[in-house]
């Protein structure tokens, strides 16, 4: 009979400290020593990670009532726009939103990990006054101790595999993916591979609504599936996404967390986006959740784009393993690229240790998905079209 | 056979001089010029020169004759490794490949020695841990 654990089973061991916990980069060994079923006997939890710039990413704010009290309809923080169309003194604050006096040197994500930081930031509003709310502008400071709720509540993050991005144009060309070079100049990836959550459980068996993760440092939890969730894309053989596919919408009170965890990323000439660090927990509930969770950077491919090409749909050179781009050279058409990473593998690996040592310690539980995600949607294109051909 | 590493600034009226021609056949070192750049103010080399230590002097001083201004290690890229995230952005725009990641830890690794002073890394690195020392 094939070994089977339960949540409860799991969350038991944990109380009692003889939980077995391993990383995704530590099963891969295990289980090549072991192999499969003594490996699901062993081990109770395979801890992931993942930190890289997460542009879908912002944070809600409550700043409590002045007097007299005002319904703020604009919102600067440190002059950065935040989203006020709510409740009058609730904000929303994007990662990509950029300062109107200091433009992409200073954005959103600025405001957020300044604000993880414990940094005074200046709060700026404008109101049309109410006979409820009579007052109609005001300038003051706050940080995370004189706020009411802030909570991180991401959209989307812990893309499922991402695109390798190369720029076959004459000139240098400034993304999200960073600085391309002209002429296959540099290849550009951005993912944990054999450390990053949904690689790691690709079919979504155990990361669904409600599933308790690691974020930013502190303990927050999946919301929803992910903006843009794409679980149709083309995968591999082990069920690997082969480009960017799942993706999850994460929340977690941004009080308790770090800023080794959380920063600020400005993307030459793109603007300013956020690293995020997640991790999630795998229960190991049978041998098909390890099997798929000791996949290793060899087995996990990237389809290369070229980002020069200024269409939705952008030509491919072909797909490459995360092994060959993590040896630091590709080839493409017959010429020896330099790869470069955008999200960073020794803080996913931090994150992932950390998780550890949190179940390890029993300051960790595993939450059962209180509903999985639909394998069966799709991501469809915005089309431009008149009113009647909708 | 020693090794220096130098900036040098041509003043306007040196740009058209073969100077460096004139370290090759009358001081018989070895210039491998890693950069090279006009502006509206001047023209900069940034250049190994190999020889003997003697040479080399000898070499600098005909430079200072023809008012070439030389920095030696003026310039310096340093890291903020508080600052620093390790993600390894900055290393795609490094082709002397000074800046380095992967295998073991996945940390950042410098090279000033192979360091061309492009300066590309430093608007790449997207939490602006990289700086320019003069």
């Amino acid at each position: 009979m094939a070994v089977t654990k339960t949540y409860e089973e799991i969350n038991e061991k944990i109380r009692r400290g003889e939980a077995v916990v391993v990383t995704a980069e530590e099963i891969i060994d295990i289980v090549k020593d072991v192999g499969v079923a003594k490996a699901t006997e062993k081990v109770d939890v395979i801890t992931t990670g993942t930190f890289g710039p997460m542009c879908s990413s912002g944070a809600f704010i409550n700043f409590g009532h002045s007097d007299p009290p005002i319904k703020m309809t604009k919102v600067w923080l440190n002059d950065v726009p935040a989203y006020a169309g709510l409740a009058a003194v609730d904000a929303y604050i994007g990662a990509t939103e950029l300062s109107e006096t200091q433009g992409m040197a200073y954005g959103g994500a600025h405001v957020i990990e300044d604000l993880i930081a414990g940094k005074n930031i200046k709060l700026e509003s404008k109101a049309y006054g109410t006979d409820c709310y009579p007052r109609k502008e005001i300038i003051t400071y706050v940080n995370k101790n004189t706020l009411n709720e802030v909570y991180l509540f991401n959209p989307r993050n812990a893309y499922q595999n991402y695109a390798v991005a190369v720029n076959s144009s004459a000139r240098t060309i400034y993304t999200y993916m960073g600085t391309l070079l002209p002429r296959f100049g540099n290849a550009t990836y951005c993912n944990a591979s054999q450390l990053s959550p949904l690689i790691n459980d690709p079919y979504y068996r155990t990361i669904g609504i409600g599933t308790r993760i690691f974020l930013g440092g502190a303990q927050g939890y999946v919301a929803w599936q992910g903006t843009q969730f794409n679980p149709k894309q083309a995968r591999g053989e082990n069920g690997v996404p082969l480009a960017p596919a799942g993706t999850l919408a994460l929340i977690g009170n941004l009080k308790d967390m770090s800023t080794e965890f959380i920063r600020a990323a400005i993307f030459h000439k793109y603007g300013t986006s956020l690293y995020v660090g997640v991790g999630v927990p795998i229960p190991v509930l049978d041998e098909d959740i390890v099997e798929k969770a000791s996949v290793s950077d060899k087995e996990i491919y990237s389809t290369i784009i070229d980002y020069s090409v200024t269409q939705r749909s952008k030509p491919s050179f072909g797909r490459v393993s995360y092994a060959e781009l993590r040896s630091g050279k590709i080839e493409i058409n017959g010429k020896k690229v330099r790869t470069a990473p955008i999200s960073s593998y020794s803080k996913a690996r931090k994150i992932a240790e950390t998780l550890k040592e949190w179940i390890k310690q029993g300051k960790f539980y595993l939450q059962q998905p209180i509903e999985n995600f639909s394998l069966d949607q799709t991501f469809k294109p915005l089309e431009i079209v008149n009113e009647e051909e909708i | 056979m020693a090794k220096r590493k130098l900036v040098l600034h041509f003043p306007e009226e040196s740009i058209e001089k073969p100077i460096t021609y004139h370290l090759v056949k009358d001081y018989d070192l070895i210039p491998n010029i890693l950069r090279a750049h006009i502006d509206e103010n001047e023209g900069t080399l940034v250049m190994d020169l190999k020889g003997s230590a003697e040479q080399i002097e000898k070499g600098i001083a005909f430079l200072k004759e023809h008012n070439v201004r030389i920095q030696e290690a003026v310039k310096d890229i340093t890291i903020d490794r508080d600052l620093c995230v390790d993600c390894g952005a900055c290393t795609g725009v490094c082709r002397p490949e000074a800046l380095t990641i992967g295998p073991e830890d996945w940390k950042l690794n410098f090279d000033n020695d192979k360091c061309i002073f492009c300066e590309l890394c430093i608007n790449t690195c997207p939490v602006r841990a990289i700086k320019l020392l003069f």
